[in-house]
């Protein structure tokens, strides 16, 4: 009798922690890290102000109300209205659909620009730290000369070099960008290759790649996460920078840097020209900023002030 | 013609020969070598099949050091290691890959050994994929025996590092080094981060897997305690160079070199009956960057001549199985 009743005490307690243990750890561990960056309310913030481009600029062409190249000289530098909520620029072009448009560019060249640099960073940073001795020093002698320029004057004489286009752009922003994921990448690495598992692994017979890039990479990324995510509006802000200096978008295209540029002509007859790109950087940055901040002290609680 | 044979029968397994360690200092402006860290200083012994052997020595002997550099974790300056009659330090780096099989390593720090990434079963599978031990097959099958054997549910493959406790995690990162079915396995201070208990279970895996595979260990530590529970042999260090190589039984029992006593009467005895003399060394271990001349043990040793003080002690034999590097006793 009191044998079943154990039995029958035993039968639930057994089965129950497989049922709470539905998910992968992996999952586990991003829920609490979304729990984390949850409670901070500036990063939720900056979340939300990425998401709201994010989802501007993949639906541009179905939410823009006009076609953003469309020319309409008679009723140029009108001033929203109904019609024309955001006005309209010097041609007579919709400013709202041209941000609708812009935002898919700046985010575009902020993807692709952050990519390139951490690509190459990683890379960099990754040699640098793991083989040390004269490929840390050439690596990282690389890194500053690159730093030794300031990024905006790198980025100027790159674009020089190469004729400016929104490609060379990305280039640019990207190759600036390499130092600072390089210089993290590197120190990170310095420390993790002397964890006790590496030497594991090794003594296991594994190579330098397989070292490298299945056993010290995937844990150094939390700080690449972050940085990538500030570096975005770096590279955002380097981008509409060099727009509006000529040396990136040129006329036509939407770009907020360029828009920006142009209006600057009509200050004081028509300044919502100026205002609205202006204040689309101006966000798209700050969102990328709280939510970076948000980001860091939510994967690496040591990093918080 | 008896002794020929008896010879025959115990061929060393691992044979160290005059191995230097030194680590190079760095300074002024060009990042110059200014001086060396002798971290392991000319050390010598030799390994049997089937046998622990321990090295024990304070903090900072080289103990540790010698371990990694009979590994090539950290390539030895010089001297040489002979394992199963190869050359190990004259290996290119890629047969030395393939060497690695033979020889593992069992860490202190059972937080710091196991990737956090990766899940127990990954760990174990990664170990047996690496130099193709197992058909890919079978791989999962053979982690399950593996947790099995040092004493964890074959579940825990799911699970990561973090889910388990410190003893725990010491049996996963010995199940890793049992994966490769090593010959030799060097015990770098594997239990000394751990609670008593948990120590004296795993030292009793240690042991059990050691009558199961006829594994060697080269077991590295500073507890003495722990040493004359599980040794054959013991290898006493004191900066950087070996000073006594004994069985265990005489070694404990009839230390011969004076550091030697005098680290033996650092236990702490349990019994009140026998009251021992302690033997308390004056002043601190010397530099390893600049030694002293002669015996490295003159600065601090009761027994001192002049003649210590300028020439370095050979090794002696002064029993069957126990050598001791002092020209004084």
């Amino acid at each position: 009798m009191s044998n079943q009743a154990v039995k029958m005490d035993n039968q639930p307690s057994l089965q129950a922690p497989k049922k709470i243990k539905p998910s992968h750890p992996k999952v586990e561990r991003w829920k609490a890290f979304y729990k984390q960056l949850k409670k901070n309310k500036m990063a939720m913030a900056g979340g939300a102000i990425i998401l709201f481009y994010l989802i501007l600029a993949v639906a541009a062409p179905v939410i823009a109300p006009y076609d953003p190249l469309a020319i309409d000289l008679g009723n140029k530098l009108a001033t929203p209205s109904w019609e024309h909520w955001m006005g309209t620029d010097d041609k007579g072009r919709d400013i709202l659909s041209r941000i609708l448009y812009g935002a898919q560019l700046s985010l575009g060249v902020g993807v692709v620009s952050v990519s390139i640099g951490a690509f190459f960073g990683i890379i960099l940073g990754l040699f640098a730290g793991y083989y040390g001795k004269w490929i840390d020093t050439f690596i990282s002698r690389f890194i500053d000369v690159l730093l030794a320029f300031p990024g905006i004057l790198l980025a100027l004489a790159i674009i020089s070099a190469l004729g400016p286009s929104m490609i060379n752009v990305m280039i640019a922003v990207g190759i600036f960008s390499i130092p600072t994921f390089a210089r993290i990448v590197r120190g990170s690495t310095l420390s993790v290759k002397k964890m006790e598992y590496v030497d594991a692994i090794r003594s296991l017979g594994a190579n330098d790649f397989k070292i490298i890039f299945v056993h010290i990479l995937p844990n150094i990324l939390s700080p690449v996460i972050v940085q990538g995510t500030l570096r975005l509006a770096t590279a955002i802000l380097t981008a509409a920078g060099l727009s509006f200096l000529g040396m990136g978008a040129q006329p036509p295209t939407p770009e907020w840097g360029a828009m920006l540029s142009s209006g600057r002509n009509f200050l004081w007859q028509a300044p919502h020209l100026a205002t609205f790109p202006g204040l689309a950087i101006a966000t798209i940055v700050l969102g990328f900023n709280l939510f970076g901040d948000g980001l860091r002290d939510a994967l690496d609680p040591r990093l918080k002030q | 013609m008896q002794l020929e044979t008896v010879k025959k029968v115990k061929k060393p397994l691992l044979q160290v020969n005059d191995l230097k360690q030194y680590f190079p200092i760095k300074g002024g402006l060009f990042g110059r070598t200014v001086n060396h860290v002798k971290a392991v200083d000319g050390v010598s012994f030799d390994i049997y099949e089937g046998e622990t052997v321990s090295i024990v020595g304070e903090s900072g002997c080289g103990k540790s050091t010698t371990g990694r550099a009979i590994l090539r974790l950290e390539e030895p300056t010089d001297g040489k290691v002979t394992f199963q009659d190869k050359d190990l330090l004259g290996l290119s780096k890629r047969k030395m890959r393939n060497m690695r099989k033979d020889l593992q390593v069992i860490f202190q720090d059972p937080y710091a050994s196991l990737n956090p990434r990766q899940t127990v079963g990954r760990i174990l599978e990664e170990a047996l994929e690496i130099l193709n031990v197992v058909p890919k097959k079978e791989r999962p099958q053979r982690v399950k025996e593996l947790l099995e054997q040092v004493g964890l549910q074959a579940e825990f493959a799911d699970r990561f590092p973090h889910e388990f406790s410190g003893g725990q995690r010491q049996r996963i990162g010995i199940a890793r080094a049992l994966a490769v079915e090593p010959k030799l396995i060097i015990c770098d201070e594997a239990v000394s981060a751990l609670d008593v208990s948990v120590q004296a279970q795993i030292l009793n895996l240690l042991k059990k897997l050691q009558r199961q595979y006829n594994l060697t260990y080269l077991f590295i530590s500073h507890d003495l305690g722990v040493v004359r529970h599980i040794s054959d042999r013991v290898i006493v260090m004191y900066l950087g160079r070996v000073v006594e190589i004994a069985d265990k039984k005489s070694l404990f029992e009839n230390p011969q070199h004076p550091y030697t006593k005098a680290l033996l009467s650092a236990i702490p005895e349990a019994s009140r009956k026998r009251k021992k003399e302690r033997m308390i060394l004056k002043g601190d271990v010397p530099s390893p960057i600049d030694p002293p001349t002669g015996c490295r043990f003159h600065t601090r040793c009761p027994l001192a001549t002049e003649q210590c003080k300028v020439k370095t002690p050979e090794v002696r034999q002064v029993g069957p199985e126990h050598f001791v590097a002092c020209d004084v006793i």
